[in-house]
Parts: C-alpha cells; sequence; structure tokens
C-alpha cells in the first residue's frame, strides 16, 4: 500500500463507522399500514393507526408526532378494565425494542388528533412526522378512509 | 380465684371468638358486605327514563320492549372506541342478515352536552342503518346508566377539552325486556354473534 491509500482507508473506515451509528435507530424504522378514520366535521378529535416496526439493532423511542391536519397529535391508549369500562389516556413514550414491532390499533394504542384544522375526508391523505429518541424523523402519508373502517383495508 | 381467673380467660376467649364471627359476617353478608362488582342490568319494563331518539322522537324503555335489544353506551367525539363498537356492531348485524330486521338496536350517548340530536342522527348515519342514536338530557342519561348498570365519567383533557370514560359493553335483551347476556368490548364475532342469535330466539320464543 502506499502512502494516500492509508489515510484514505482510514477516513473510508471512520466514515463508514459514523454513517453506520448513524443508520442505526430511527434510520430502521419502518411504518406499516398506516391509515386514519374519516372525521364527521372538524370539531372532534381524529384517530390514526399504523404499525411501527424497528428492523434495527437498537432500541428507538418515539419521541413526537406532528401534522399541518392537526394542532396537537399524541399517542393515546384506550384501556378497557374488568368491569367493561373504557377509559383513554395518553400513552406514556413508545420504546420500539430491536427487531419488533409495535402495533397501534383500534381499541388500543392510537395517534390522537387534536384540534383539527379541517374536516378528515373520506379518500385524502396527509402528512404525519414521527420523531424519535436519536433526532431522526420520518415522514409518512397516511390515507383517510371511511369512519366505519376497522383497519388499513377498510 | 384461680377458677374465676380461668373462668374470666374463657369468657375472653369466647367473647372474642363471638367478635371475629360478628366481624366476618358484617364484612361478608352483613352491611358492610362490598357491592357485587356485576351488578346485573334490570329489565327493560323496570327502567325509566325518557329521551330522544335521532330522529327527534320521545323514546325510552317500553320503547324497546316487545322486540329483542341490543344497547351501548358511547360518545361521538370518541375517535377510537366507540367507532370501532359501532364498526363491530354494524359487522354483526350485516353476519346476522335480515334477522336483525325484528331488533332494537340503540346506541346511548354519555355525552348529551355535544351530542344534540342532530350530531346523532349525522353519527349513525354511517353505520348499519338499524343502529338509533339516544340522547337527551343529563338526568335521563344518568337514570338510564342506572338501569343498564352502566358507569361513565367526565375526564377533562389538554387544552379544556374533556373526554368521556364509559362502559363499553354490549347488553343483549330478549323481547320480553329481560337481560340475556353482555358482550364485551373487542369480543371476537364468533362469540358475539350466537349471543345474539340467542337474545333472538328466547325473543322469539318469548313473543310466542
Amino acid at each position: 500500500m502506499n502512502k494516500l491509500t492509508i489515510p484514505l482507508l482510514a477516513t473510508l473506515t471512520a466514515l463508514a463507522l459514523t454513517s453506520g451509528v448513524a443508520l442505526a435507530g430511527s434510520k430502521d424504522v419502518v411504518v406499516e399500514n398506516a391509515w386514519a378514520r374519516a372525521s364527521i366535521g372538524g370539531n372532534r378529535p381524529g384517530a390514526a393507526y399504523m404499525t411501527i416496526h424497528n428492523t434495527g439493532d437498537e432500541a428507538v423511542m418515539l419521541t413526537g408526532l406532528a401534522t399541518p391536519l392537526s394542532m396537537m397529535s399524541e399517542i393515546h391508549e384506550t384501556t378497557t378494565n374488568s368491569d367493561g369500562v373504557s377509559s383513554m389516556a395518553p400513552a406514556s413514550k413508545i420504546t420500539i425494542a430491536p427487531d419488533k414491532r409495535v402495533e397501534l390499533a383500534p381499541g388500543g394504542l392510537h395517534v390522537m388528533l387534536m384540534g383539527l384544522q379541517g374536516p378528515m375526508t373520506e379518500g385524502d391523505s396527509f402528512p404525519l412526522a414521527l420523531s424519535f429518541s436519536d433526532g431522526g424523523k420520518i415522514t409518512v402519508v397516511v390515507p383517510i378512509l371511511g369512519i366505519a373502517a376497522r383497519g388499513p383495508e377498510g | 380465684m384461680r377458677r374465676r381467673a380461668a373462668l374470666g380467660y374463657g369468657a375472653a376467649a369466647l367473647g372474642a371468638m363471638g367478635l371475629t364471627l360478628f366481624v366476618g359476617w358484617w364484612r361478608v353478608d352483613g352491611p358492610g358486605a362490598p357491592e357485587p362488582p356485576g351488578r346485573l342490568p334490570l329489565k327493560l319494563t323496570e327502567m325509566d327514563f325518557r329521551l330522544t331518539d335521532h330522529e327527534g322522537q320521545r323514546v325510552g324503555p317500553e320503547t324497546l320492549v316487545r322486540r329483542p335489544t341490543m344497547v351501548f353506551f358511547g360518545f361521538t367525539f370518541c375517535p377510537d372506541v366507540c367507532p370501532t363498537t359501532l364498526s363491530d356492531i354494524s359487522g354483526w348485524l350485516d353476519a346476522l342478515g335480515k334477522d336483525t330486521a325484528q331488533m332494537n338496536v340503540i346506541f346511548i350517548t354519555v355525552d348529551p352536552e355535544r351530542d344534540t340530536v342532530e350530531a346523532m342522527a349525522e353519527y349513525v348515519s354511517y353505520f348499519h342503518p338499524a343502529i338509533r342514536g339516544w340522547t337527551g338530557a343529563q338526568d335521563q342519561i344518568a337514570r338510564a346508566a342506572e338501569g343498564f348498570r352502566a358507569t361513565y365519567e367526565r375526564v377533562p383533557i389538554d387544552g379544556g377539552d374533556y373526554t368521556m370514560n364509559h362502559t363499553a359493553s354490549v347488553f343483549l335483551f330478549d323481547a320480553a325486556g329481560g337481560f340475556v347476556s353482555m358482550i364485551d368490548y373487542h369480543e371476537p364475532r364468533e362469540f358475539a354473534v350466537p349471543k345474539i342469535r340467542r337474545a333472538l330466539e328466547e325473543g322469539t320464543e318469548g313473543a310466542t
């Protein structure tokens, strides 16, 4: 090897290492089957669902949600107790373990869209940005299905 | 002296035993007994409340007698559980087909402040046409919930808004107004549909 290739290799290795670090975490997150329910008018809160898949080998934490469609978006969780009483409350921070999926589905975790800027109309879609603990951000386009939809297929 | 002491101890022991038994009775069967956790809904004929359906008609429990009935509580500002329940019920009704023509399917709001007759009318129009929406005065909603042994509670959320915690089970009654069974929230269709069939069958027997 000549004098030039050694520092070059070193630089390349360093680059590969740092980009490798940057690639871990939220870069390995894939959002699958996102969908939302149409709202009745713009006064009621809306709900969106999806599966967040961490394909990497480091846990990632979902720290925030944002969409131009609503003033405030939060992960909420519906729980039903042994007396059959359902309640809904903001969920604590969601951590997705390596190689795991977290499912946001009706009757459990969901994105609660509060302060809608307009009605959510069936057939439309909207962008939703998910922020993660490592500073990464993923934006997904969420299709709006009918109000009676039960899953991503309608 | 010794005998007297022994007698004294004996009496004290008996007294302690008696007290223990009494305390036990008080807490298990007596006035101190806890409310049974799963109190059953009253018969529809024993309930008393006045509400308005989504078409503006005056309704009450007597509206439901003579046909099998399915009742559930919710509110239209509920983004997750309520549309899911209404959607589930719509699916059950589709699976039951024409048998549901002879059934009452009633959605009673626990949030009459926001759920006006018009709001209920618009909301139910998105689901199975058999589903009817009932609303009314706060005290009448409270009386209805008491009859069904359902509970609800207003919970403030950020920004001055509020949400409602509420019983999410579906109550089934036969045509005579007697309580048959309950479908829990998120119970799979293969359990829900036979329960509804049973209410329908008991209803038919009751009517003949």
